[in-house]
Order: C-alpha cells, then sequence, then structure tokens
C-alpha cells in the first residue's frame, strides 16, 4: 500500500514564524530608538553650535558670585558652582531627612489612630487624612510660606517659647549646643553604656531560649544607659555648651536658625506625606487576620507583646513596600522648593546656575542623576530592609 | 398544679444602650480612652470654633474693595472680586462663553457614559473621544471657521489646570498601556527599552522633567520647529505620567491568570487580537480605579506648571495675592485654592472607590 499523503509539514513563510519576527521587531525597536536618539544629539549639536554654547563641564570650577540663604558648608560669594552644586544636594537631602522622619512618626501615630476604637479620634484622624492627602504639596508650601510664616512678627515682637527659641518672619531661632572638654569622656561613657546594655539583651535572649526564664532586659541597661553618662556628667561637668539666640539691634545672634523656607517646605511636606503613610499603615494593620491576636492572646501573651511580637511584624511586612515609594515621592516632592526660593538642588542649580550659565543639558543631566540616584539609593536600602523582615515561606 | 408565670424582662442597664451606652463604649471605654477623648475634644476645641470663626461669623462676605473688609475674620470679597480671573486666567472677557461651552459640552457628551443601560457604549466612547478633542481646541484656541484666536499664554485659571490634567491624561493613557505592555514583553530589547524609559520618569520629579522640556526640548528640535510653553509643559507632564500610568496598567496585566493567554493562544489569536480581545478589556477593567487615581496625582501636579510660569489656578491665585490693591489676602487666597482643589480630588478619589466596588467581579478566589 502506498500513501499519498504528504507526511512532511507544509513549509510556512520565514515571514511568519514567531521566532524571525521578534528577532525582526527587537532590531527595528532597537533602530529607531537609536535613530531617535542621534536625531537629538544631532539637533542639539547644531542648535549648541548656533548659539555658541560650548558644552561640558568646565563650569563646574568657574566662581559663583551669588549669595545662598542656607549654606550647610562654608561657602562664600567666590566659590566655585561645583560647591554650590554640594549645597544644594546638601539642602534638597536636609528637607528629605527632616521630612521623612516627621512624616514616619506622624504618620504611624495617625494610622493607629484611624483604627482606634475610640470615635472621636477616629474621625479626626480620618478627617486629618482626607483634607490634607487631597490638596496639592505645592499648595501647601505656599500656604505655610506666604500666608503663615510671612505674616509672623518681625524680630522684635517674635513669638517666644520658654526664652530659647524664637519664631519670627525672618524664622526659628533656637539654642545651639557646641561641645566642652567634658564631651570625649561623656560620649565614652555613652558608648560603653550601650554596648553593656546591647550584651544584657543578647545574654538575656540566651538564657530565654536556654531555660525559658525571662529576664527584664530593661532592669539591666535603664540603670546601665542613665548610670553611666550621668556618673560622667557628675565627674567632669556638663558635655554640651548651649549658645541661646540674642536680639541685638534688629536680629538675633547667635544659636541656630531654621530659616521660614525651611519651616514651610519640611512642615508641608511632612504634613501631607504623613497622611499617605497613615493609609499605609492602617491597611498594614489590617492586613494582619484577627485570628493572629486570637492565637496570640490564647498562647497566653499579654496585650503589649501580641503587638510587639505578633501583629507589628506581619504588618510591617505589608507596610514596608509602600512606605518606601512615600520615602521616594517625599524626596522627588522636595524639589517644590523652587516655589519659595528654598535653596534646594532644583531652585538653585537648576534655576540660578542654569540661567547664569546657559549649561541647560549638563545642569539638567546632573540634577535629574542625583534624583535618579537618591530614589535608587532609596528603593535599595528598603528592598534590603523589606528582603530581612520579609516572611520567609516554603 | 403551680402555675409559673414569667416575670416581665428587667429593662438593660441604663448605661449599655442609647446615647450612654454608645459614648460608653466608644469614648470612655477605659481610663486610657476617656483621656484620649478629652485629649481629642481639647483639639477641636481649639481648632473649629476659631476656624468657624474666622471663615464664616467674622468674615465679609459682601463688597467691591479691600476697604469693605473690616471684620477680623476671612475677606471672601477679594475672592469674590477676582472668581473669574481664578476660572479663566487672562482670557479675553467676551470669549469666555467658548470656554464654559467646551465645559458644557464635555459634561453633556460624557454624560451618557455613566447610564449603565446606555447601548454600544464602547463605539459611543470611541468616537467622542475622537470628535471632542477636535471640537475643543477648535472653541478654546480658534484661528479657524470663523472663531478668532486665542493664544495659550491668554489662557490661565481653572481651564488651564482643566486643559493639562484632561489632555495629560488622554496622551499617557495610551503611551502607558504600550510601555506596559512592552514590559511584559518575551523579547528582550523591547523589554529593556520600556524598563528603562519607566524607571528614568519614574526616577525623576515632575519639575525637573517640566524644567526639562522647557529648557531643553527647544535644543532637541530642529531649527525653525518651536512650541509655546503650554504645549512644551504637556509633552513633559504626557511623558512623565505614561511611566506612572504603565505600572498601573502592569499590575493589572499581571493580575489577569495565565490560562486566559494560554485560551486566547489555542483559539488561534495572534498577540494584537489576544491583547486587544481577551487581555486587555480584562486588565484595563481592572485597574480602573488605579487609573483614577493616577489621575487625581496628575491634578495635583498640574500646579507646578507655575514653575515655569504657567498661570494655572495656583499660580493665578498667587498672582492676586500680590496684587497692592489686595495686600494681606494670601490666606483668604490659598484657602480658596485648597478648598477647589479639593473638591475636585475628594471627589474622584470617592468615585474611584465608588468604582472599585463596582467592578469587584471575577478573578477573585
Amino acid at each position: 500500500m502506498q500513501t499519498t499523503a504528504n507526511t512532511s509539514r507544509p513549509r510556512a513563510s520565514v515571514w511568519t514564524d514567531p521566532k524571525v519576527r521578534a528577532w525582526l521587531f527587537q532590531i527595528l525597536a532597537v533602530i529607531v530608538v537609536v535613530a531617535l536618539g542621534w536625531y537629538l544629539f544631532d539637533n542639539t549639536q547644531t542648535n549648541l553650535e548656533k548659539r555658541g554654547i560650548i558644552s561640558g563641564f568646565a563650569f563646574l570650577n568657574n566662581s559663583a558670585g551669588f549669595g545662598i540663604a542656607q549654606h550647610l558648608i562654608d561657602y562664600s560669594e567666590s566659590d566655585t558652582y561645583g560647591r554650590v552644586f554640594v549645597i544644594g544636594l546638601l539642602n534638597t537631602l536636609l528637607v528629605s531627612v527632616i521630612g521623612i522622619v516627621g512624616a514616619t512618626i506622624l504618620g504611624f501615630i495617625l494610622g493607629v489612630a484611624r483604627l482606634s476604637p475610640n470615635w472621636l479620634i477616629g474621625k479626626l484622624a480620618t478627617v486629618y487624612i482626607e483634607t490634607f492627602r487631597n490638596i496639592p504639596p505645592l499648595l501647601q508650601i505656599f500656604f505655610w510660606y506666604f500666608a503663615v510664616m510671612l505674616s509672623l512678627p518681625g524680630p522684635r515682637q517674635s513669638l517666644e517659647i520658654g526664652q530659647a527659641f524664637f519664631l519670627n518672619s525672618r524664622g526659628l531661632y533656637m539654642p545651639a549646643p557646641s561641645p566642652t572638654e567634658a564631651f570625649v569622656t561623656f560620649v565614652g561613657a555613652l558608648v560603653v553604656a550601650i554596648i553593656g546594655a546591647v550584651l544584657v539583651a543578647r545574654w538575656s535572649k540566651k538564657r530565654f531560649e536556654a531555660t525559658g526564664k525571662l529576664f527584664p532586659v530593661s532592669l539591666g541597661a535603664v540603670p546601665l544607659l542613665l548610670g553611666l553618662p550621668g556618673l560622667a556628667v557628675l565627674l567632669t561637668g556638663n558635655p554640651l555648651q548651649w549658645s541661646t539666640p540674642e536680639l541685638t539691634g534688629f536680629n538675633f545672634r547667635g544659636g541656630w536658625v531654621m530659616i521660614p523656607e525651611l519651616i514651610a517646605l519640611t512642615l508641608a511636606l511632612t504634613i501631607y506625606t504623613a497622611a499617605f503613610i497613615a493609609e499605609n499603615v492602617r491597611s498594614g494593620i489590617l492586613a494582619v487576620s484577627h485570628g493572629q491576636t486570637e492565637a496570640a492572646r490564647s498562647l497566653g501573651l499579654p496585650a503589649g507583646k501580641t503587638l510587639r511580637l505578633v501583629i507589628i511584624p506581619q504588618a510591617l511586612r505589608v507596610i514596608i513596600p509602600p512606605l518606601t515609594s512615600q520615602y521616594l515621592n517625599l524626596a522627588k516632592n522636595s524639589s517644590l522648593a523652587a516655589g519659595i526660593g528654598y535653596p534646594d538642588m532644583v531652585s538653585l542649580f537648576a534655576g540660578t546656575v542654569l540661567n547664569q550659565t546657559g549649561q541647560a543639558i549638563e545642569v539638567i543631566a546632573i540634577t535629574m542623576s542625583v534624583y535618579l540616584a537618591i530614589s535608587i539609593s532609596i528603593s535599595m536600602l528598603m528592598n534590603w530592609y523589606n528582603k530581612r523582615i520579609a516572611l520567609i515561606e516554603r | 398544679m403551680q402555675v409559673h408565670t414569667f416575670k416581665p424582662d428587667l429593662p438593660p442597664p441604663l448605661l449599655s444602650v442609647g446615647v450612654l451606652g454608645w459614648l460608653r463604649a466608644n469614648l470612655f471605654s477605659s481610663w486610657f480612652n476617656t483621656l484620649l477623648t478629652l485629649f481629642a475634644a481639647y483639639l477641636v476645641w481649639l481648632i473649629v470654633p476659631p476656624l468657624l470663626q474666622w471663615a464664616f461669623l467674622d468674615a465679609d462676605w459682601v463688597g467691591t474693595t479691600r476697604a469693605d473688609c473690616t471684620g477680623d475674620g476671612a475677606c471672601w470679597v477679594f475672592v469674590q472680586q477676582r472668581f473669574s480671573q481664578f476660572m479663566y486666567g487672562f482670557y479675553p472677557t467676551e470669549l469666555r462663553w467658548r470656554v464654559d461651552l467646551t465645559l458644557w459640552l464635555a459634561v453633556i457628551g460624557a454624560a451618557p457614559l455613566f447610564i449603565p443601560q446606555m447601548p454600544r457604549k464602547a463605539v459611543y466612547g470611541l468616537g467622542f473621544l475622537v470628535v471632542y478633542p477636535l471640537l475643543a481646541y477648535w472653541l478654546l484656541h480658534g484661528g479657524f471657521f470663523g472663531l478668532s484666536t486665542v493664544s495659550t499664554s491668554q489662557w490661565g485659571g481653572l481651564m488651564l489646570t482643566l486643559v493639562i490634567a484632561s489632555v495629560g491624561i488622554a496622551g499617557a493613557l495610551p503611551l502607558g498601556i504600550v510601555l506596559a505592555l512592552g514590559r511584559r514583553s518575551d523579547m528582550p530589547a523591547i523589554r529593556v527599552i520600556c524598563v528603562t524609559f519607566i524607571e528614568f520618569w519614574r526616577g525623576v520629579p515632575l519639575i525637573t522633567v517640566l524644567f526639562m522640556s522647557s529648557v531643553m526640548l527647544p535644543l532637541f528640535l530642529p531649527e525653525g520647529l518651536s512650541f509655546d510653553k503650554l504645549m512644551r509643559a504637556l509633552i513633559g507632564v504626557i511623558l512623565f505620567q505614561s511611566a506612572y500610568i504603565a505600572e498601573v496598567v502592569r499590575g493589572g496585566l499581571q493580575a489577569i491568570p495565565k490560562g486566559q493567554y494560554e485560551a486566547a493562544a489555542a483559539m488561534g489569536l495572534g498577540y494584537w487580537r489576544m491583547m486587544g480581545l481577551v487581555i486587555l478589556p480584562q486588565a484595563l477593567k481592572l485597574v480602573i480605579p488605579g487609573i483614577v487615581n493616577t489621575f487625581i496625582a496628575l491634578f495635583k501636579d498640574t500646579s507646578l506648571v507655575i514653575i515655569i510660569g504657567l498661570f494655572d489656578v495656583l499660580n493665578s491665585i498667587k498672582q492676586a495675592t500680590t496684587d497692592p490693591a489686595w495686600l494681606g489676602m494670601a490666606t483668604e487666597g490659598y484657602v480658596f485654592a485648597a478648598l477647589l482643589f479639593w473638591i475636585f480630588c475628594f471627589g474622584m478619589s470617592r468615585y474611584s472607590m465608588h468604582l472599585e466596588r463596582k467592578l469587584d467581579t471575577g478573578h477573585k478566589r
């Protein structure tokens, strides 16, 4: 018997082969992207030539020649643009750090408050969250700066808080500490005390795991932490000297000052971001099923330990990822400083320096890479922490 | 035989029912709770009465000039006098009917989309999306078919805010969907391009994007080709927002069970048909609340165009507060702006929650 059927598969065209198509498509995409990039690059080159702008980073060594309202490191008008960049970066980091710390504390309090069985507290937290997260952060910054800070009285009529803090339209003046000779011994005592406390905690955990007997850590740690530094202060004297701000003429001298721009910016960003963090915290706590609480209580754990050993570790797993993106948002929102002229990265470098030098491409590229670097480092840090506390599943 | 008769039930203790019971359960259940309640009540007492006093009781409502504001409270006369500027910016007064008409057309045109029984909704919706932008451009900008030109430098106020937000979302949505598909693609080169694009825009603040589009875009384009300020801002906003939309859509794509892809492939559907007919309709339905939330974020972010000198609602208000004839009106102005933004954002967030409940079907196990 003879089969007439054709046993070999009909030869498909090369063009319908998915693999070939995928390759072609990718090559095409890469060509388009490269061509677009080259087109933009070429246009930029011609435009720069026509305008007589010399590209390169040499301008960073030129003298800046303008004053800056707040600098964490020494600065004078003859310093370079490179130094201006560092100052802007430090100011951005300062706002971000203050904002992150403040928003985390406020956000956790509000998140827990919203879940409180107390009706009034719950409603207050809800009103806060729904109000502040629906108002643009820039508007909140404007409000605190133009409507609140700038309408404060002048230095002579400043609002006093305990003879040491003065709030006026030029900022918040506060006492500044400076170390005395006794500072070294004090820090030494403190370090020894912390090491001792850690050792006590370790020993108590070891004993608990071996014998099941509890030793309250605070019984050993608190006397150590209070006693040793206290002893150092008694023996060698006050480790810190406080210089309080004093009104001389029309302004205050001495102490530290928080400029009004910084106050408005940190207040607004803290208040705004706290509302979002509160919602993350709330959903994290709600994500821990009630059975966990019941199980912990039936094992005999008291309420505090239930919270500390069972609920919070599980809630944190849920809270950390969205918390990371809130931190990122806050760091990026700190660039809104440009709206009120706080000397941060954007307003100082991408604003003033760009206008003075005209090196648009370099300045914007540097600014964007700084924000990218900040974003990536925050998310890497939080990913590392997230991995540490994540549930290890089989 | 002795007959047992039940005595009537005693009423529940007075302290566990009614107002007293509620108070005891919710406010004074323990000494700690009592303390919290007292603290919260003190806070409310500290904030609410002065606020009401300032905003309503002591406020001035009628008048035309600064001199009419005599009370200690808010001077709402300022907002009344400048209201049209806050809404339309510098749009010529006699042409403002065009802005109103555009808004009414949007409301009337979009209304059928919210009626559940409406037949052929998708066709109507697509048609609306194609026709309306052209109509809106003609009405707002003019310059042809008998309407005089109003250049975008005269646009402002709430109208500009709405234009930026709606053009931003309309442009970012298709781009975002393509990026999300690219990020989920099997082809490594496409994936790398899309991931780089998305992560770049998500890593930088919108301000630097706006700075870039205002100072660098003119350098990128060939000589002679230039956009006006609004167009540049819109390009920046669309690119920025598309990265966020892409991540939202990716969430939806990942939520679709693999069986759906396999079933579509087994039916012999190619990539685009599989996506267009099977995957995207399901995925987009899942992420509608997420898209609305992105839109809320975009709406709040539109206020940043102040940095590059566009007169959106916030900038109009800021300019009005610096008017020498109305000095010291900053609080009133910003409170009004806050109220305006709050109404929009709160309304949209409620709508997104409503959608989330309504669309919560399928894929739940």
